[in-house]
């Protein structure tokens, strides 16, 4: 069937919308990439990009001048990149006994997750404190960290995905002589690598992004991750808009580089746990 | 553990199987317990701690007086609580008024069969939501400053709106600044979410649609939304939760304060400044629990109202 000139119409129609939208969102990013790239006199002057030979680096030496910047770059990594590992083992060998054994007090166990989903992580916030407190981890690392470490959201996710995959490869593992951890991290774990690499994603973006904790429990500056680190700079820098904004790019540029090479499992992990119900 | 049980050998073999199925009975409890540990410690405790905070007047972590209900009585009447309530509310309607049909549109969209280029495009519009809320933030800050922001600018030549409008000291303009800023942050997550649904559809429903004489907007209700009713509905209760806890953005945008007249001030953000600027965590913690409460209800109305329109579907 050729189309007709009504749905001719229609179909220019739509990518218009769809370009003009595509264009709305970008412009904001787009802006902030120039920003970052041009000196105080160009930064109002072109409204995007100034001629090539205007581009300057003034305003990352002038961030490395602020703070040290490289240093809350790897606090973040670090931060990020544990808080990750962590989850994910905790969260896919307890997701995998949830999949592929019955246990004593599964259901209560698992009611008991839910329920907590459905507080909000705020609520928590003043008893974690003086928890981290009295343990002695104000201001550190694990203070970040382990208060982060299980993710029910990942427990639920490695659950449904190892529900699927069928028995009999168990069974044919343990005739093999095959220990229980060993069916875990030899068959379960490599099985599972679309989810592994969805949720090192997001638990990595979240880690990364998150500041309200952080906030709370940081007071020492060598130890800022950069949410932290870059409220700082704009209460220091306020009217520095190019450092503000080298700051910014910087920030975000590790999690657009990790989503650009992981994009597809990434979209997979987020729509996981809502369209499969 | 990884001795081979070996039926035609001897004791030692007899000895390892019934170790071989000692650690199998085990197991379970092996795998799940660092995580019922830390979940118990990190995850539950406070639950319950934050409900016998709440119940405590303190100052720091250190020294608190059992107070009973007071804190919340004081909720109440505390008018600022009062504001940040309804900036709250305001927000979160706003947010989800405009960003889940937008949403919806798009997917629709993109969902079209002959469109090209469609994962370009969810990538664009999607993209955003990559930016925490903080580099957001302050990115914005600038865009909606006075003069020569990106935003005034833009409006300024499109529509002709004054180049001086000072969106985030203006205390009418802060919630639509703050709602703006959200509806470009999150509208591409919700997409993300939608597609999908849509993605899964059957054609053969849209097929039987069309021979019963279905028009586009029959086959839209009649097709479309009870087969991504399930993800609507999440995306619905998902993005009110999250608008509820809002506090970054406008902590960030308008520089740690809660902006001109408390216009900015949200109800996590009034947890935060009595919990830990004031150093009163068991009031904060009321505050919490009053969110968590309100957050609750809200949920349970949707799906309440969500679950009536299906049966006036079917």
């Amino acid at each position: 069937m050729k189309p007709n000139r009504l749905t001719v119409f229609a179909r220019g129609v739509t990518y218009v919308t769809l370009c003009l939208m595509a264009a709305l969102t970008l412009t904001p990013l787009l802006w902030l990439l120039a920003a970052a790239f041009k000196g105080q006199n160009e930064l109002f002057h072109y409204v995007f990009f100034p001629p090539p030979g205007l581009l300057t680096v003034v305003n990352f030496q002038e961030l490395w001048e602020a703070m040290p910047f490289g240093r809350y770059m790897l606090n973040s990594v670090f931060v990020a990149s544990t808080t990750v590992v962590v989850q994910l083992f905790f969260g896919s060998l307890a997701g995998f006994a949830l999949a592929k054994y019955e246990f004593k007090g599964k259901r209560l166990f698992m009611v008991l997750m839910l329920a907590t989903l459905m507080i909000p992580g705020q609520v928590t916030m003043a008893p974690l404190y003086e928890l981290i407190y009295r343990l002695g981890l104000m201001d550190s690392f694990p203070g970040l960290i382990v208060p982060q470490a299980v993710s029910v959201f990942g427990i639920f996710l490695f659950r449904q995905y190892l529900l699927q995959v069928p028995d009999e490869l168990m069974h044919a593992a343990r005739i093999d002589g095959c220990s229980e951890f060993r069916i875990y991290w030899d068959i379960m774990m490599p099985i599972s690598r679309p989810m592994v690499g969805a949720f090192c994603l997001t638990s990595f973006m979240a880690t990364w992004n998150s500041f309200l904790w952080p906030q709370i429990i940081l007071h020492h500056s060598g130890r800022f991750t950069l949410p932290v680190a870059l409220n700082q700079l704009v209460g220091q820098y306020q009217q520095e808009y190019g450092t503000l904004m080298a700051g910014t790019l910087l920030s975000i540029l590790p999690v657009l580089i990790l989503f650009l090479l992981l994009q597809r499992e990434f979209v997979e992990g987020l729509t996981a746990g809502a369209v499969k119900g | 553990m990884t001795t081979r049980p070996n039926s035609s050998s001897s004791t030692h073999s007899l000895h390892s199987s019934r170790g071989y199925h000692l650690q199998q009975k085990m197991a379970p409890y092996l795998f799940i317990s660092p995580f019922l540990l830390l979940f118990a410690v990190f995850g539950v405790w406070p639950i319950v701690k934050s409900l016998v905070l709440s119940m405590y007047a303190t100052s720091g972590p250190k020294d608190s007086v059992f107070v009973g209900t007071q804190n919340y009585r004081y909720l109440l009447a505390d008018a600022d609580f009062h504001t940040a309530v309804k900036n709250t509310v305001v927000f979160a309607f706003w947010s989800v008024v405009l960003q889940l049909p937008l949403a919806l549109g798009l997917a629709m969209l993109l969902s079209r069969r002959w469109v090209r280029g469609r994962n370009l495009f969810r990538l664009a519009v999607f993209s955003p939501y990559l930016v925490g809320q903080v580099f957001v933030g302050v990115l914005f800050s600038v865009l909606f400053i006075p003069q020569y922001g990106l935003l005034n600018q833009g409006l300024h030549a499109t529509v002709g709106l004054p180049l001086d409008t000072k969106w985030l000291a203006d205390p009418a303009l802060v919630m639509p600044a703050l709602v703006l800023t959200a509806l470009w942050l999150y509208t591409g997550l919700h997409m993300i979410y939608l597609l999908a649904a849509l993605q899964a559809v059957e054609r053969e429903l849209y097929e039987a649609a069309q021979v019963d004489g279905a028009n586009a907007t029959q086959q839209f209700w009649a097709v479309t939304v009870p087969a991504i009713r399930p993800t609507l509905i999440y995306v619905l209760i998902m993005s009110t939760i999250g608008s509820f806890q809002l506090f970054e953005l406008p902590y960030i945008m308008l520089n740690n304060t809660p902006g001109p007249n408390n216009s900015g001030l949200t109800i996590v953000m009034y947890l935060y400044q009595t919990g830990f600027v004031t150093g009163d965590l068991g009031y904060a913690s009321a505050v919490g629990w009053t969110l968590a409460l309100g957050v609750l209800l809200i949920s349970l109305v949707q799906l309440r109202l969500t679950g009536a329109w299906k049966a006036r579907e079917a």
